[in-house]
């Protein structure tokens, strides 16, 4: 009875049950918590955390201390682009071996260190510390500081071994270490109309076309923090006049500390969609107040909605009605989504996230519509019990949630760190509609069997041969 | 914008070439993976089971994430997700409460648990830890296997190899009885299309086979009309329980054969099945050795499809041999395979100027030495290289060709020359489960797909871009 199943046969985990919440069910909801074990939750870790933030400060030299797992698993998976150096995006590990493990690490993290930084010449160094290093011991930190005396080059740890938390006590590790950089460089010459713009990770050389926008319509951007990262605008970003947050989940701690200490204001935003962009250019311009900029502003918008929306409607002809599902990783880019998708005529049935907060689902529940289904660190089975339950037709999601829906005969969209097309900002709606009109109207799903129809199946095959006895299919089942 | 081109392993952040003394203490763009990914792969390949990784989450989600990239399927690897509380006070809870709840949502018939650095290092007893739980639960429940997978020992090929060893050495009963037509497979880490080859070749000469691992129909099955909680397919406990009956074991994989605690001479030593120490089947002469052990095995000849096999192979090499005759090649990956590519590259007229894996071997001079002809005075043999050490080798012995995974990627680009994708992982093109490579007909297919990326690139640096070649 294990393998095939109706969608009502899936449980989901009594300890997990407050994570899984109906729109217009009344139901008490909770999240921020850690993963339970053995539920096979989506999630990484805190080092995969901090390495997802820091990792795209091209002139950095980043550096993983511990046993090779970890760093291999990471090599160079991210698309986030750099428009020069590409040190980033090579993998250095200390490749711990069982002596190290137990007479300690110190040593050859320095060695690994001196090597690199005198053969690389990177601008500052960041060292990510493992589950191994959290437990032997090691004095990462004296190790750090010994090297920065040594060759002048930041070296800077990042606290980070995995099991010190979620993704999320990693994005606070790679924020306490970036910031160990803010206020170290000179801030001359940075425009009183200046932005920083904090988590945007330029994964398909999005950063470019939002950078384009601001300085179109005359707001510098300081720094790009950290998608195309430089060590040296990190530096100097303290001079900006605000901080546009735009993944907040992993960019809060930074952008809180940037306020406390240099009294920079921060507003939550996004570049995903037409009315989020928008929203994001205006937010900017009025900060400001200038009458001036606010006319840029509008006038970009007007130009590229002008030159972007009637593309867009042949997608939403081919896509009105369908359902999706979405699975990310943080809540900002659900919020997003949800818009988006209902921009192209399509429903949201169900919407998760890995590290969403209180706050974040209070205002997804808000976005949603009744019915909609919002699951908190979900897993495979309850992600493939929605898709079937709800028949979704689209899903949202990474390389972890892909086979879900392709096993299921579901179309579906990558808006992971995967992606190879830029889907943000004015240009980037109209790749998304492109992309998810390009799946979900593929004439494929026509051979799949859940959507096969009974007179295509295999002449003289067996209809109930891949059901289990007892069990309905799928589409039974769920009725 | 001044984007800096090159290999990234040579450039420093200005985009300059790197000058001075090679890196030595770090590893540089590792050419190896952890322990626990060999282990979940084996376990991947056994019937109902769930691999589950003890100690922390992320573990086990990037692995899942790594082999899904490969193989594009549903790859669910559970975890007991430590946190900071469970590494200083031991995982024993999480590790009961992660169990039960693999039984609640997955139903397996088997979990096959895998320890990580972590909870290694922390050195959770985790044999004590089965015990208890069993002990609780009155025996219910599916049976639990353990593995030790410290990534601070060994590779992704080692995690392989010890969770196939546990395997039997947990389930291969005792017996008196022998199945005459009865032979054990243990395979190296192949493609699933191979794993499906030598099941096709076992029915030619009319023998039952126990492939161990097989994760052909797990990790590349069809398309489903339900979810299933765990893919099916893969060998079942009752097979392994039956593999002390087989008549012989043949097992793949050099290293293996030089390996005193290898799974078949552990079954050999206790259980009595004999076991034929082989090479990876690639090219004629291994392939010919994989299908003298067969024949023994069935006391058949060679079935008559095989031997027209081998006569196309032998004439398709004699069709391109001079596309390839005299061509240099660059190979890494997992020991045993870049052994088996290093015999059949000397046997196509290629000479292996590299071979490099990233674990530590035994012998593995030795190894190369005694599949590749006319010595190895020229050859770079590495092990525990990463892809730096690889690179810098190529860039001074300028070869022709690379043999391995996608990760070889920035140094065929470099170089200006093909790189033909075999290995784990292959994730920036389709169909790595799909690739043959083993047998006459493996061979057939991927000495194409050398000879075709000679001819291609021949025709891509051509000046007048040549359309008959």
């Amino acid at each position: 009875m294990n393998s095939v199943n109706t969608p009502s046969s899936i449980r989901v985990l009594e300890e997990r049950s407050g994570q899984v919440w109906t729109k217009g069910s009344g139901k008490e909801f909770s999240c921020d918590k850690k993963s339970a074990a053995g539920s096979v939750t989506q999630r990484a870790c805190a080092f995969c955390g901090s390495r997802v933030v820091l990792y795209p400060i091209a002139d950095a030299l980043h550096i993983v201390h511990g046993p090779i797992g970890c760093a291999v698993y990471n090599w160079d998976i991210r698309g986030s682009l750099s428009s020069g150096p590409q040190l980033n995006r090579n993998s250095f590990s200390t490749d711990l071996a069982e002596k190290e493990v137990i007479f300690g690490g110190e040593k050859k993290l320095k060695a690994s260190l001196i090597e690199l930084i005198h053969y690389y010449r990177p601008k500052a160094t960041f060292v990510y510390s493992t589950c191994i290093v959290g437990l032997i011991g090691d004095d990462v930190e004296a190790v750090c500081k010994q090297v920065t005396k040594e060759t002048g080059i930041d070296c800077i740890q990042v606290d980070s071994p995995g099991f010190k938390g979620t993704k999320k006590s990693g994005y606070q590790a790679a924020c306490e270490a970036a910031y160990k950089l803010v206020g170290t460089g000179d801030t001359s010459g940075i425009s009183p109309y200046s932005i920083n713009l904090l988590g945007e990770f330029n994964i398909a050389g999005e950063a470019w076309m939002i950078r384009g926008y601001f300085e179109k319509i005359g707001i510098q951007v300081v720094s790009t923090i950290t998608g195309d990262g430089r060590v040296d605008d990190l530096r100097r970003c303290h001079g900006a006049k605000l901080n546009l947050v735009q993944c907040s989940g992993s960019m809060t701690h930074l952008s809180k500390l940037l306020k406390d200490n240099y009294g920079i204001p921060m507003e939550r935003v996004s570049f995903f969609g037409f009315e989020d962009t928008a929203r994001a250019i205006y937010t900017a311009a009025e900060h400001f107040g200038d009458p001036e900029l606010l006319r840029r502003a509008e006038e970009l918008v007007r130009e590229e909605i002008s030159l972007y929306a009637p593309k867009l409607k042949q997608y939403k002809k081919r896509l009105k009605g369908k359902k999706a599902a979405l699975y990310v990783g943080g809540a900002f880019k659900a919020f997003s989504l949800v818009l988006a998708l209902r921009a192209l005529g399509m429903k949201t049935v169900l919407a998760g996230t890995q590290t969403g907060s209180a706050e974040d689902y209070e205002q997804l529940k808000e976005i949603c519509d009744q019915g909609t289904v919002i699951v908190d660190d979900s897993n495979p089975l309850e992600l493939a019990k929605f898709v079937l339950e709800k028949d979704v037709d689209l899903f949202i999601g990474g390389v972890k949630e892909r086979p879900i829906a392709f096993k299921l005969g579901v179309a579906f969209c990558d808006h992971n760190h995967e992606r190879k097309i830029p889907l943000a900002g004015f240009e980037g709606m109209l790749h998304f509609a492109e992309e998810v009109a390009n799946s979900a109207c593929s004439p494929v799903w026509k051979f799949a069997p859940r959507r096969q129809v009974k007179a295509l199946r295999l002449p003289g095959s067996d209809e109930s041969a891949n059901q289990d006895p007892g069990t309905l299919a799928s589409k039974g089942g769920a009725a | 914008m001044n984007i800096c081109k090159g290999n990234p392993d040579t450039l420093t952040t200005t985009g300059e070439r790197t000058e001075g003394p090679l890196p030595a203490a770090a590893t540089r763009n590792a050419c190896k993976l952890c322990t626990p990914l060999g282990a979940a792969m084996v376990f991947k390949g056994v019937r109902g089971c769930l691999p589950f990784l003890h100690g922390s989450q992320g573990c086990a989600t990037y692995i899942r994430r790594y082999m899904i990239s490969h193989f594009r399927e549903p790859v669910d690897i559970a975890s007991s997700s430590f946190s900071e509380d469970d590494a200083i006070f031991g995982g024993a809870k999480n590790f009961a409460q992660g169990v039960d709840n693999v039984i609640h949502q997955y139903a397996p018939e088997l979990i096959g648990v895998a320890t990580t650095c972590l909870s290694e290092t922390i050195g959770d007893n985790m044999l004590g830890m089965i015990k208890t739980y069993q002990d609780k639960h009155c025996g219910d429940g599916p049976p639990l296997v353990h593995v030790s997978t410290p990534a601070y020992t060994g590779t992704h090929s080692d995690g392989y190899y010890s969770a196939i060893r546990e395997l039997i050495k947990a389930f291969a009963q005792p017996t008196r009885i022998t199945q005459p037509r009865m032979v054990n497979i243990l395979p190296a880490m192949m493609s699933c299309a191979d794993l499906r080859h030598l099941r096709e070749i076992c029915a030619l000469y009319e023998l039952e086979a126990t492939i161990l691992p097989d994760y052909s129909s797990t990790l590349e099955g069809g398309s489903w009309e339900c979810y299933h909680r765990i893919s099916p397919g893969g060998t079942s406990l009752d097979e392994i329980s039956e593999m002390a009956t087989a008549a012989a074991t043949l097992e793949i994989g050099h290293t293996q054969a030089v390996d005193k605690d290898s799974a078949g001479s552990w079954l050999e030593r206790e259980r009595g099945v004999r076991c034929d120490a082989l090479g990876w089947p690639i090219g004629i002469r291994l392939s010919d050795q994989f299908f003298a052990a067969m024949a023994t095995a069935s006391n058949r000849p060679m079935p008559a499809i095989l031997a027209d096999e081998r006569g196309r192979l032998v004439d398709a090499y004699v069709d391109a041999h001079k596309y390839v005759s005299g061509k240099r090649a660059a190979i890494f990956g997992e020991p045993d395979l870049v052994v088996g590519l290093a015999a059949f590259m000397s046997e196509i007229g290629v000479r292996p100027v590299i071979c490099a894996t990233g674990s530590k071997v035994k012998k593995w001079k030795e190894l190369l030495a005694s599949e590749i002809e006319g010595g190895t005075a020229d050859v770079e043999i590495l092990s525990d290289a990463d892809h730096a050490k690889l690179a810098e080798a190529a860039r001074t012995l300028k070869p022709d060709i690379i043999l391995g995974s996608s990760k070889g990627y920035p140094l065929a680009r470099e170089l200006k020359i093909p790189l033909v994708r075999i290995g784990f992982p292959i994730h920036d093109r389709i169909g790595a489960q799909r690739m043959l490579s083993v047998g006459y007909r493996g061979t057939l297919e991927l000495f194409d797909r050398v000879a075709n990326a000679l001819l291609e690139s021949r025709q891509d640096d051509s000046a007048t871009g040549y359309s008959y070649l």
